[in-house]
């Protein structure tokens, strides 16, 4: 800790960008019909903040992150960044997946230096590369290519790949939805000190309750699709937090009951 | 040797994983001499090739009986020796323990080969030449040979690069572009699946030369497979690799060169293997109708001779190249694509 404390100072943490969501309504085309996935959904995140985003399975969350990445445009509505209206995918915001989509072709040190290589940077700066593997732990697996990963390691080299481009914004889609119980215990204690050491805004789409009252600073519930904006509750524990914590414990209890599953609590 | 080792060698191997594992310790007694009794019976069966060469009067006139001869008994000896010879020898005894099955296959059927040809004509001669007949042409045909393998492989190359090149780069467009694809298909499926050799009349009156019109045609042959394969490739590539590459600030030639081509290479691939094998036929049919060139005008030219013996050795050297187009294909194929699991090996 005393060496982080040090550390801080000479290496300044980017700055979180806010998030304004405005009034964003979204809909699918599916075989002529309109299926609508977010209705009127107004939110703001400010810089820096870690806000999680739970709902029930396919209500559209992770559709409502495609929009803030930018990767699709809304139907109606806005969404800012930092003011600025977002009109398509830029590296301040990047996105981890539910799949770690890592290329298969490339090893971990190409996957990781995907983004610097694509925005052109990357001769000049691959100590960063290195940096962000070693952050994630795999420096001993550089060379490896993804098909000789483990389901963790492979969301670690996706992590390291998002991190590396320095993001203001860390735009999480499920990402621990698919490890086992262990490992995602142990990733999201990393997710949580990454987040505080580097001071990003951080938007978390899950729907594992604990794991959003544990990690985020405030939780978005949505109800059922359309999404609508149901609650939203702030976690008011300070960092580090225990998962034994009554007041944690309460929370969950309570945004188990907004989504009508406090039956077994 | 460990104890452990010596008492192992006791027991005959129980299972076939078992026997490979006991193949893999050269030095363990029974392995060397299973293996060596292997290697000893190919060379006991190229000696005896060697003496059924010498044994009877030849039917024919052949003069490279006694130089075969002395060529299966040279064999014979090698592989008695390096059977022998076992730890010491390394990588190629080895190499050479794993195909004694094989030798010793070869060897029996060159001497069956010898003795049902120039020795007792089961088979009636002209048609079916004995061993030395065809080391013969290897031996006095040689220079004609070597210009038609020449002409032969020049010509496949050329059109195989063209061919390649050209589908690769119209797969790619059909895989990447709306547009493209909306032009570029309609034709693709007119004319692509037209086997190359129906354009053979309209292309050797349309081009300039003979070469030209069959550089075309090997490269037709080779660029439908090619576009087509390239193609499905590309427009297979999952969406989630080109949102995670947009993300992190990927420009559309980006996600191009560096998502949609490497994505889509074992599909390019296969469609190289493809092209190859129709490339082959084309080949050969264009040297035997208009090409005054190459193994397949060889081929033609031997059989209005009635010199079956010729004919008989460019196919053998015809097939050597193919192969090794294909494995050199293939070696292409497994370097670029180590990070591929479960590939065929060649």
């Amino acid at each position: 800790m005393v060496a982080l404390a040090a550390a801080e100072p000479v290496a300044p943490a980017p700055a979180g960008a806010s998030l304004h969501v405005e009034a964003v309504s979204h809909a699918f085309d599916i075989d002529g019909t309109v299926l609508p996935v977010l209705e009127d959904v107004s939110f703001a995140v400010k810089p820096g903040e870690f806000v999680a985003l739970l709902g029930p399975s396919g209500c559209g969350k992770s559709t409502l992150l495609r929009l803030v990445a930018g990767l699709d445009p809304p139907r109606s509505g806005t969404l800012r960044e930092n003011g600025q209206p977002i009109t398509g995918p830029f590296p301040s915001r990047v996105v981890v997946f539910q799949d770690p989509t890592l290329f298969p072709w490339r090893n971990v040190w190409d996957n990781v230096a995907l983004g610097l290589e694509a925005q052109g940077v990357l001769k000049r700066q691959r100590h960063r590369v290195d940096a962000a593997i070693d952050l994630v732990g795999l420096s001993a697996f550089r060379k490896a290519y993804p098909h000789q990963l483990s389901g963790g390691m492979a969301q670690r080299v996706a992590l390291a790949r998002a991190l590396v481009n320095d993001p203001s914004m860390l735009i999480l889609d499920e990402p621990l939805g698919k490890l086992d119980s262990l490992t995602r215990i142990t990733m999201q204690a990393e997710i949580a000190s990454l987040w505080q050491r580097s001071g990003f805004t951080t938007l978390l789409v899950t729907h594992d309750v604990e794991e959003a009252v544990f990690l985020a600073n405030r939780v978005i519930v949505f109800s059922d699709r359309p999404a609508r904006i149901k609650a939203d509750i702030a976690v008011d524990r300070p960092y580090p937090r225990h998962r034994g914590d009554a007041r944690l414990a309460e929370l969950r209890r309570n945004i188990l009951g907004l989504l009508g599953l406090d039956v077994t609590w | 040797m460990s104890i452990y080792s010596a008492s192992k060698t006791i027991g005959l191997p129980q299972s076939a994983e078992e026997g490979a594992a006991f193949a893999g310790r050269p030095l363990s007694l029974p392995i060397g001499f299973a293996a060596g009794r292997a290697g000893l019976l190919a060379g006991v069966a190229w000696a005896g090739f060697g003496l059924s060469c010498l044994m009877w009067q030849d039917l024919g006139d052949w003069s490279r009986t006694r130089q075969l001869a002395i060529a299966a008994f040279v064999i014979a000896a090698g592989i008695v020796a390096t059977s022998l010879g076992g730890g010491r020898l390394g990588r190629f005894a080895a190499g050479l323990q794993r195909r004694a099955p094989w030798l010793l296959a070869l060897g029996l059927l060159l001497t069956l080969w010898e003795i049902a040809t120039a020795k007792l004509a089961w088979l009636p001669l002209p048609f079916f030449p004995p061993p030395q007949a065809i080391i013969e042409v290897y031996t006095d045909d040689l220079p004609k040979l070597l210009d038609s393998v020449v002409a032969s492989v020049k010509l496949q190359l050329g059109g195989y690069a063209i061919g390649a090149a050209a589908g690769f780069l119209t797969g790619v467009s059909i895989g990447w572009s709306r547009s493209v694809g909306y032009w570029v298909h309609p034709v693709l499926r007119f004319i692509g699946p037209l086997p190359a050799t129906a354009w053979l009349p309209f292309a050797f009156f349309t081009f300039p030369s003979s070469w030209s019109a069959s550089t075309f045609l090997i490269a037709l042959a080779t660029a439908f497979p090619v576009t087509v394969l390239t193609w499905s490739g590309v427009a297979s590539v999952s969406n989630a690799y080109y949102d995670v590459a947009r993300t992190l600030g990927a420009t559309p030639s980006f996600l191009v060169l560096k998502v949609a081509v490497p994505a889509a290479l074992p599909h390019v691939f296969v469609g190289l293997f493809m092209g190859l094998g129709s490339s082959f036929a084309v080949l050969v049919v264009a040297e035997m109708i208009g090409v005054k060139a190459g193994l397949g005008w060889y081929l033609q030219w031997a059989q209005g001779w009635a010199a079956y013996s010729n004919m008989y050795a460019a196919l053998i050297v015809m097939s050597l190249l193919c192969s090794g187009a294909i494995t050199l294909l293939f070696r292409t194929r497994d370097r670029l694509l180590v990070w591929q699991k479960g590939v065929v090996k060649w």
